[in-house]
C-alpha cells in the first residue's frame, strides 16, 4: 500500500462515509503506536481547531498527569458558521477520527473518549454513531467511548466550555488565567483536540512523521481542510497542503479570484486584503500580517460588497453568541456592533462611532474570561485596516451602494434572548 | 523566595466579577472602571515599597463581594 499525496483525511470523500471494511481496505487496520508522541513531535502536527498549538506538547502534559481516570475529548462541535470541515470529515471517514482518538488515548493512558458533536447536526451524530457501533461489534476497544451532543452554540465549542458541559451540563467557558492549563471532568484530566487533528493523528499513527512532512512547509507541515465560502460558485470544503498560496486555493475552490479581501481563520479571525493573495497558507507567513490559518475558514469578499457591512453582520452575531458571563464581553461586544451599525448607515454619528469602536476595542481586549471578545476585536481591527478607505467614506456620510446588504459572511438567524439554550 | 524578588499584580476573574465597581472605590489608584462599570486594573506591578498601592490592593481583595480579586506573585527571573 502506498501513501496518497492528497487528499489525506478526505480520502474517499463522497456523501457516504466509509464503512470500517472500506476504511481498512484503504488505510489498513489501526494498531497503537508505542512512540506516538515522539512521532507527533517529529511530524510537527499542530491543532487544526484554530489555535495551532503543538499536539504532542499538549498530549505530553496530559500523559504526565497521574490519575486513575483520564479523558480524550474529540471536539467536533464546529460552531463556526463558515466552517464545514469537521462535518465533511465525518461524512467521508469518521473511522479516521476514531483511530486518532484511540491512538491518543493509548498514548496518554486515557480510560475514556468523549466524542462531542452539536446536537443540531443530526447527520454528523449519525455518522459517528454508526462508525462507533461498527467498531464495538468487532470487539472491545479497551476504552469507554461515548458520543455526547451538547447544544451547538458558537461558544459551546470553546474547549473550556465544552469540558464544562461534559462536567456539569453548562456550555459556559471557564476562566483560565494560566495557559496551558489542564481542564478536568470531575477530578479527571482532559485532553481536548479538534476532530480534524484526531484524523491527522490517525494517519500519522500509520504512516509516520516523514510521510506527514512530505507536503506542507518546514514550519507548517502536512495538510489542512479548509472551508471556502462567500463569493464562490458554491461553498466548498477541500484539503490543501499547508503553504499553498491563497490564490491557488481560491482557484481550486472556483471562487472569485479577483476579490477585494478574504476573511481568514474564522469569525474571530482577520481580513486580509487582496494584495496578499499570493501569500502561502502557513502561519509563519500569515502571523506577521496579523492573520492565521485558524480553523481553515476562508470567506471571499468580492469587490461588489461592503466590507464594513459584512463586518457588522459578523460582529453583531458574535456579540449575540457571548456567554454573557463577563462585563467587557456581554456589554462591550453589543456596543461594538452598535458602533458598526452607525458606521454602516453613515449617518450623523458615523464619524464618532468610528473613533469610539477603536477606543472600545482597546478597552475590551484581554478582559474576557475566555478569548471570545479578543477574536471579535481582532476581526474588527483588521476590517478597519483592510477597509480603511471605505470606513472613512462611511464616516464622511458617503457609504457605497452595497452598504447595508451583507451577503457573503453569512451567520445563523439570531435567536431570541429567551430561547438561548446553555444546557 | 524573598519578597523583593517577586512582582505583585492585582488580578480579577471576569466571570465572577459583577461590575458594581466596589474595588475602584477601595483602590482608586490601581483600579479604573470602564463605561459599563467593570474594573480595569492598572498593568504595572504593585509597588511593595510604596506601601499605599499594595495596601489598597489588599483592601480591594478583601472588600470584593464576589471574591473575584486576588494578588498574583510573579517571581522575578532576573
Ligand atoms: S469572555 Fe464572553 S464568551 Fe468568554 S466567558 Fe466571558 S462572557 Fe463568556
Ligand atoms: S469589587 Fe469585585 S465584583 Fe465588584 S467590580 Fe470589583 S472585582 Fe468586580
Amino acid at each position: 500500500m502506498s501513501a496518497p499525496v492528497l487528499p489525506r483525511v478526505l480520502q474517499g470523500a463522497t456523501d457516504r462515509p466509509l464503512t470500517l471494511a472500506q476504511h481498512e481496505a484503504m488505510w489498513g487496520q489501526w494498531r497503537p503506536r508505542r512512540d506516538l508522541l515522539d512521532e507527533l513531535d517529529r511530524a510537527g502536527l499542530t491543532g487544526r481547531g484554530g489555535a495551532a498549538f503543538p499536539t504532542a506538547t499538549k498530549a505530553r502534559l496530559l500523559r504526565d498527569q497521574h490519575a486513575r481516570k483520564k479523558f480524550v475529548v474529540v471536539n467536533a462541535m464546529e460552531g463556526e458558521p463558515a466552517s464545514h470541515k469537521d462535518a465533511t470529515i465525518a461524512q467521508s471517514n469518521p473511522h479516521l477520527v476514531l483511530d486518532g482518538a484511540l491512538s491518543l488515548a493509548t498514548a496518554i493512558g486515557a480510560s475514556h473518549i468523549a466524542l462531542c458533536v452539536a446536537r443540531e447536526k443530526a447527520s454528523m451524530v449519525n455518522h459517528f454513531e454508526r462508525a462507533l457501533r461498527e467498531r464495538e461489534r468487532r470487539g472491545s476497544l479497551g476504552v469507554v467511548v461515548e458520543i455526547h451532543t451538547p447544544p451547538g452554540r458558537y461558544i459551546a465549542g470553546e474547549e473550556s466550555a465544552l469540558v464544562h458541559w461534559l462536567d456539569d451540563n453548562e456550555t459556559l467557558p471557564q476562566y483560565r488565567p494560566q495557559r496551558p492549563s489542564i481542564l478536568r471532568i470531575g477530578r479527571a484530566p482532559v485532553l481536548v483536540d479538534n476532530a480534524e487533528t484526531h484524523a491527522h493523528v490517525g494517519l500519522i499513527t500509520r504512516w509516520g512523521a516523514e510521510w506527514f512532512r512530505s507536503i506542507g512547509t518546514a514550519q507548517s507541515p502536512g495538510s489542512m481542510v479548509v472551508s471556502v465560502s462567500g463569493a464562490v460558485t458554491r461553498p466548498v470544503v477541500l484539503e490543501i497542503a499547508l503553504g499553498t498560496p491563497l490564490a491557488e486555493v481560491l482557484a481550486a475552490a472556483r471562487a472569485d479570484t479577483d476579490p477585494q479581501a478574504v476573511l481568514l481563520g474564522g469569525y474571530g479571525g482577520s481580513f486580509l486584503s487582496a494584495e496578499h493573495l499570493s501569500t502561502p497558507m502557513a502561519n509563519e507567513v500569515l502571523r506577521p500580517l496579523g492573520a492565521s490559518v485558524g480553523a481553515g475558514v476562508i470567506v471571499v469578499i468580492p469587490r461588489a460588497a461592503c466590507g464594513i457591512t459584512e463586518t457588522h453582520n459578523i460582529v453583531r452575531w458574535m456579540a449575540h453568541e457571548s456567554a454573557r458571563q463577563c462585563g467587557p464581553c456581554a456589554f462591550g461586544l453589543p456596543a461594538l456592533a452598535e458602533d458598526l451599525a452607525q458606521l454602516v448607515t453613515g449617518g450623523r454619528d458615523a464619524a464618532a462611532a468610528l473613533t469610539r469602536m477603536s477606543e472600545r476595542s482597546d478597552v475590551i481586549e484581554g478582559r474576557g474570561g475566555c478569548r471570545h471578545p479578543d477574536g471579535v476585536v481582532r476581526l474588527l481591527r483588521s476590517a478597519l485596516q483592510v477597509f480603511a478607505a471605505d470606513a472613512h467614506r462611511h464616516a464622511a456620510g458617503q457609504p457605497c451602494a452595497y452598504a447595508g446588504r451583507s451577503r457573503f459572511a453569512t451567520v445563523p438567524r439570531l435567536e431570541l434572548e429567551n430561547d438561548l439554550v446553555w444546557e | 523566595m524573598k519578597r523583593r524578588h517577586e512582582k505583585l499584580f492585582l488580578r480579577v476573574d471576569p466571570i465572577l466579577c459583577d461590575g458594581f465597581g466596589h474595588c475602584a472605590e477601595l483602590a482608586p489608584d490601581i483600579v479604573d472602571v470602564d463605561e459599563w462599570g467593570y474594573p480595569i486594573i492598572k498593568d504595572a506591578p504593585l509597588d511593595a515599597r510604596r506601601d499605599a498601592s499594595l495596601a489598597s490592593a489588599n483592601l480591594a481583595v478583601r472588600g470584593c463581594p464576589r471574591q473575584a480579586l486576588w494578588i498574583e506573585r510573579i517571581a522575578n527571573t532576573n
